[in-house]
């Protein structure tokens, strides 16, 4: 009788903690801030936005072009523009097939135009998926083409940066994009364009030393991780342990850096109020009435 | 002199050879001067061999060399009537950039360039060439003064890096340099970038939009530090000296690259052998890009600079995507 008993269950089984943390990808995804588990679906309905506490997921560039436009209003430019691997550097073209695979894009960004509550705009998005977001050759050829596209057809600019920085295997090459891309934008600004930069997480080093900071508006999404240096480095070249809220895009709201820090939900009403501001030219039109 | 680097040491001991040799034939009033000279021809072949195959990982410790010649260190050597102006007018006065009005062959000339120290007290002083978000607003400020009064610019580049720290971070280094590449590409007069020693990423390009960029011959200029890019690539700091030639950071390199449009001879060993016969190759480089530059209209010097940038970049379409090829793009329509 004895053994009856004991040959039952002798252990509860406590699931391991991986096998915890894997709620299955596709069908629910758990907040990473709050722990809330929510249902892509109702995630995606939401524009990625934590319903519990606010938390912004980063998204894919063809996601974020498809909540930004109006309803099949956008086309795409350049989609088969590839890097040359101009320095050689080993495995660099492996690494970028492997990312094409992975995010569907040719590269770090996706760049078109399309209607933004009714507004024309050229509009270029980073994609954090690819090559962290990096900027090399392609990058900011294409960024730099959307901007001439904008300057050609009199339309307002828009970047959405997510970019770890300039990338490493293009050497020089990158950080020259940085160059070409502001020298775009001033170009485009001084006939009169309007920019709108939208930063969201990340954005540092060679894009936010670039073309994200130019903006003639400076919006982020909350939350969202923008500096030059990366916080480990400075916490090594200080000696001190730095803030939690430090380079987030509320800390450089209050340093002056940012016009507003806008939530997804909030995104296409404020672009279409700046957007209407300046459909007319801006301030023109008193003199007329 | 600073101290000599492992590859230089075959030098070292010859030359030490011979001030032994030429101690002994004057104690003992004995004529070697054969045994001299052909030891001196040594040395000449030696320094001539190693100096002249050096590898990209020497050139960039030869040109972090601690009494290697700096911004301040040439400026008396180029120019006169140096007037050096402070501060960016906004909240203080870095000193890891100095800046100022001169002349240059008595022709007027704004100059702005890095400034690491001689020293450890000096390093300290100019936080080792590493600008804060002020360092590059004061270049900036005198760059549009320059602009103004229709004077060339000339820069000098030599940093490890614009600061990383809380405080350049709160004061918006991103920003800082990010405004200098955009109003540096729409300048009406010609800006002319030398790179001296190091030229680490944005810190360095913040003061290196030019119509001519030149470089001295152990220089370096990339994306980042042959170490950051080791640690990052590669997750190991030490590989470094791979790095320095994979990443294709030095003059020759850069100049094959197209990136760079004049190499700078230096004196044979280093700049730091000969800071006075150094100047004098910087100055013939600078002579001869002025002179260049002078024959453009204000107009097309920013043309030539936009266009400069404009062609930068590495990168093809792929054909058996071509069914999906944009309407918009230009491709066919730019040349």
């Amino acid at each position: 009788m004895k053994d009856f008993f004991t040959k039952k269950k002798k252990y509860a089984t406590v699931p391991s903690a991986k096998a915890r943390q894997d709620v299955p990808e596709g069908i629910v995804r758990k907040c990473p801030k709050c722990k809330k588990i929510m249902y892509v679906k109702e995630l995606k309905k939401n524009l990625f936005v934590c319903q519990s506490c606010g938390y912004h997921y980063p998204i894919g560039a063809r996601d974020r072009a498809e909540m930004l436009f109006d309803q099949g209003s956008y086309v795409e430019f350049d989609k088969d523009m590839v890097s040359l691997n101009p320095l050689q550097f080993p495995n660099y073209m492996n690494k970028l097939e492997s990312d094409r695979k992975k995010t569907n894009l040719n590269e770090a960004v996706w760049t078109g135009k399309g209607l933004i509550e009714g507004f024309d705009c050229a509009v270029a998005i980073m994609d954090k998926g690819f090559r962290m977001g990096s900027m090399g050759s392609v990058v900011g050829e294409k960024i730099t083409r959307m901007i001439e596209y904008a300057n050609k057809n009199g339309i307002p600019v828009l970047i959405f940066s997510a970019s770890g920085g300039a990338r490493m295997q293009e050497g020089v090459l990158s950080l020259m994009q940085m160059a070409k891309t502001s020298a775009a934008l001033k170009e485009f600004s001084e006939n009169g364009g309007l920019y709108i930069s939208i930063m969201t997480h990340p954005t540092t080093g060679g894009v936010s030393a670039s073309f994200a900071s130019l903006g003639d508006y400076n919006f982020a999404e909350p939350g969202a991780l923008i500096g030059f240096a990366g916080r480990r480095i400075i916490e090594q070249t200080i000696g001190e342990e730095l803030p939690e809220d430090f380079q987030t895009a509320e800390f450089l709201l209050n340093h002056g850096q940012l016009d507003q820090v806008v939530s997804r939900s909030e995104l296409r009403t404020v672009l279409g109020r700046v957007l209407s501001i300046h459909a007319e030219g801006g301030a023109a039109g008193w003199d007329q009435n | 002199m600073g101290p000599e680097l492992d590859f230089e040491k075959p030098i070292l001991e010859l030359k030490g050879k011979i001030s032994e040799l030429k101690q002994f034939m004057d104690e003992k009033g004995i004529d070697l001067s054969d045994e001299l000279n052909s030891l001196q021809e040594r040395l000449a072949a030696l320094e001539k061999e190693t100096y002249g195959s050096m590898t990209p990982w020497e050139r960039v410790r030869v040109a972090r060399k601690l009494n290697r010649p700096t911004t301040l260190d040439y400026i008396p050597l180029l120019f006169t009537d140096f007037v050096e102006c402070h501060g960016d007018r906004l909240y203080g006065d870095d000193p890891a950039i100095v800046g100022g009005i001169a002349k240059f062959h008595g022709h007027p000339v704004t100059v702005i360039g890095e400034q690491r120290g001689r020293d450890t007290k000096e390093n300290i002083k100019r936080n080792f060439g590493s600008p804060h978000p002020e360092g590059y607003r004061k270049a900036l400020r005198l760059m549009k003064q320059a602009d103004k009064f229709h004077r060339p610019i000339i820069t000098f580049i030599d940093t490890k890096g614009a600061f990383p720290g809380k405080a350049a971070e709160e004061r918006g280094q991103s920003e800082a340099i990010a405004r200098n590449l955009y109003e540096m590409s729409w300048l009406s007069v010609p800006v002319i970038c030398v790179v001296i020693g190091e030229g680490a990423s944005g810190g360095a390009l913040a003061i290196g939009v030019g119509n001519q960029i030149l470089m001295l011959e152990n220089s370096w200029y990339s994306v980042i530090s042959p170490e950051g890019a080791a640690a990052l690539l590669w997750k190991d700091a030490g590989k470094a000296e791979e790095a320095a030639k994979t990443m294709k950071i030095t003059g020759s390199d850069l100049k094959k690259l197209g990136i760079i449009d004049k190499l700078i001879p230096e004196v044979l060993g280093g700049a730091h052998h000969d800071p006075k016969k150094q100047a004098d190759l910087i100055d013939h480089a600078l002579i001869e890009s002025l002179t260049e530059l002078s024959q453009l209209s204000a107009d097309q010097v920013r043309e030539q600079r936009l266009a400069k940038y404009r062609a930068i970049g590495n990168y093809d379409t792929v054909q058996e995507n071509l069914t999906n090829h944009s309407i918009f793009s230009y491709s066919s329509d730019r040349q």
